[in-house]
């Protein structure tokens, strides 16, 4: 199909109530989702609540152990709990993987809805900063940005946000860009409305559920640059703890300990799969129009 | 030249200003260094001296303009600095690991279609059937796994527990290039799969339901060789770019890829210049990375434009 032709479909088969079709408790990937990202985020929560060690607490005579009845999940090097580390490494890794996510989507969100708004210039300019950004691979320009600013938690929110921000530019352009052409918008205008207004009133709760939709993707990007960062070691500062870091503490013990660097990246994958299936079951909810 | 083929003076154009962006980009890192950049490098306890002299070095005496101008002047002659760590060209250190990193993207572009054209083919080949709901589970699984965590575990499996392959490394040989490539190459093919296998699972189904396929079905093609000769390389097309537009993406993994299996490629070079604050090799690694980025853009565009009659990127783009 050309691109014309997609337009023409956005424009045209865009019905309201095939929003109704479905409610959202009948969507299976949306509960699904839903369920795995709660249940992690309860265990985030109630972490000092579901183990009887501390994280960071050091026990050098019970180094190493293997799985065991006191250790379901056995110790790490410094004798600490691998399960317990997990659990608080839950805390960080989603709060992180969460929060970073807020500046580059309000940032990018804004400057790509502009830019597709009002075109001309400023379109120009924000678009090629757009391609500048990139060219660099995502986690070239994050590890060197983190890198700049020095260690820390503050930092990785500072990189990810320089780096991911044109994501959400360039997605919430292209929509503005086949929204801004649209009846309603014409109308707002012959009617009087201003720019912002438009922008704000009209225009912007139809077009937010791309930038939304993608991201609940951008948070499993962000954690898994977290978690890369720990683990060659310029993330979140050991001893918090951290499954990035975990791993690269586990892949020195891999012939006699596999499951320490295993079981973190377990961890991982169970966060972004409880993620994606969010995502996906919100993009079924929010714009079930494109979904093929 | 066909019509179709105008839009790559358009795009070769286009791509000046952005080259320029990133050298303005990579020139301004060394400044968003808190305080004075060399004392950065150095650390605090370096001697007033040698701040001096790296500053000089670094050309960070001068004013600015003249700074960008002078690094732009090195640039046009291939001299990206002194490597602060190795005291010698970082150009002839990153001429050095290209190669090795340009055999990883390429093994591991090679693996990830054996692994995703059979796997998309058998989803496509029966949409929503348990076979096509396996595959699209194992992509969302694939998605979900940190690309160094598929080495560790690459590792744990092949080379700890059957000791097939080793655990890191590149050896000194060709044939042991490869031999030891091939992990780390697997790695990256699994993390892309699940981009590859969804693209073309997606384009096989829309050529399955298209009317040549119909008509070479009904002439008696059928199965695997219908497969190959008529629905492949039509499904192949938007694969294409969908890797060229991943490619950024590719090559940050192959950069840690490369640190997990101790492959002195580009990526080992740059995180080693990172814990060292060897600042212009940091640079020099960011540079070729982007420009390679670019470069290869432009020809996915070009590629993509020859193999397909149809594509007309001027058009899509307006």
């Amino acid at each position: 199909m050309t691109t014309a032709a997609v337009r023409a479909s956005r424009v045209t088969n865009r019905p309201m109530s095939s929003r109704a079709l479905k409610p959202w408790y009948r969507n299976a990937t949306l509960i699904a989702g839903i369920v795995i990202v709660g249940f992690l985020a309860l265990i985030a929560v109630l972490a000092p609540l579901l183990t009887p060690y501390a994280p960071i607490v050091q026990d050098l005579e019970h180094a190493l152990e293997s799985p065991n009845a006191q250790h379901w999940l056995g110790t790490d090097k410094y004798g600490r709990d691998v399960l317990t580390r997990l659990l608080y490494g839950a805390r960080v890794d989603l709060r992180v993987g969460f929060l970073a996510v807020l500046i580059p989507f309000v940032v990018g969100s804004v400057l790509g809805a502009l830019a597709g708004y009002f075109g001309g210039w400023f379109d120009a300019v924000v678009m090629r900063i757009v391609d500048i950004f990139f060219a660099f691979p995502f986690y070239v320009l994050v590890i060197v940005f983190v890198f700049l600013l020095g260690a820390g938690e503050s930092s990785i929110y500072l990189a990810i946000a320089a780096v991911s921000w044109v994501s959400y530019a360039k997605i919430m352009r292209g929509e503005l860009l086949v929204a801004k052409q649209q009846d309603y918008v014409a109308a707002a205008r012959l009617g009087g409305l201003s720019h912002g207004r438009i922008l704000i009133r009209h225009i912007g709760p139809n077009v937010l559920s791309q930038a939304l939709i993608y991201a609940t993707s951008d948070v499993v990007m962000d954690i898994m640059a977290i978690v890369t960062l720990g683990y060659l070691g310029l993330g979140i500062a050991p001893p918090t703890p951290e499954w990035g870091s975990m791993i690269l503490d586990g892949q020195e013990f891999i012939t006699t300990q596999w499951e320490q660097a295993t079981i973190p990246g377990i961890a991982v994958v169970v966060t972004s799969l409880g993620l994606s299936l969010l995502g996906d079951g919100l993009a079924d909810l929010l714009a079930p129009e494109r979904r093929t | 030249m066909p019509d179709r083929f105008r839009f790559i003076p358009a795009r070769l154009l286009q791509s000046i200003p952005v080259l320029f962006g990133v050298t303005v980009l990579v020139f301004f890192m060394v400044h968003l260094l808190p305080g004075d950049p060399a004392v950065a490098i150095l650390g605090q306890t370096a001697t007033p001296d040698r701040v001096a002299a790296l500053s000089h070095q670094l050309g960070l005496d001068q004013a600015l303009w003249r700074q960008y101008l002078l690094f732009l002047g090195h640039l046009c002659q291939g001299n990206l600095g002194q490597s602060i760590t190795y005291q010698r060209p970082v150009s002839g250190l990153v001429l050095q690991a290209i190669p090795v990193t340009l055999s990883l993207l390429l093994f591991a572009l090679v693996l990830s279609l054996l692994i995703s054209v059979p796997l998309a083919g058998l989803a496509a080949s029966a949409p929503g059937r348990a076979r096509d709901l396996g595959v699209r589970f194992f992509t969302l699984l694939g998605q979900g796994m940190p690309q160094f965590w598929i080495g560790i575990m690459l590792i744990l499996l092949l080379a700890v527990n059957l000791r097939a392959f080793p655990v890191g490394g590149y050896g000194k040989t060709w044939p042991q290039h490869w031999y030891y490539l091939f992990l780390p190459a697997l790695t990256l093919a699994i993390a892309m799969c699940p981009t590859t296998i969804r693209s073309l699972r997606a384009s096989t189904i829309d050529v399955l339901a298209s009317d040549y396929v119909g008509t070479a079905r009904s002439k008696g093609a059928a199965g695997i060789s219908l497969f190959r000769l008529h629905v492949l390389r039509n499904a192949a097309i938007p694969t294409v770019s969908i890797i060229g537009v991943n490619l950024g993406y590719l090559v940050g993994g192959a950069l840690v890829i490369e640190k997990v299996f101790a492959v002195p490629g580009l990526g080992s070079l740059m995180i080693n210049a990172i814990f060292a604050r060897d600042f212009p090799t940091i640079q020099a690694v960011s540079l070729f990375v982007a420009v390679f980025v670019i470069v290869v853009g432009i020809l996915t565009d070009v590629v993509y434009t020859a193999v397909d009659p149809r594509v007309d990127i001027s058009k899509e783009r307006s």
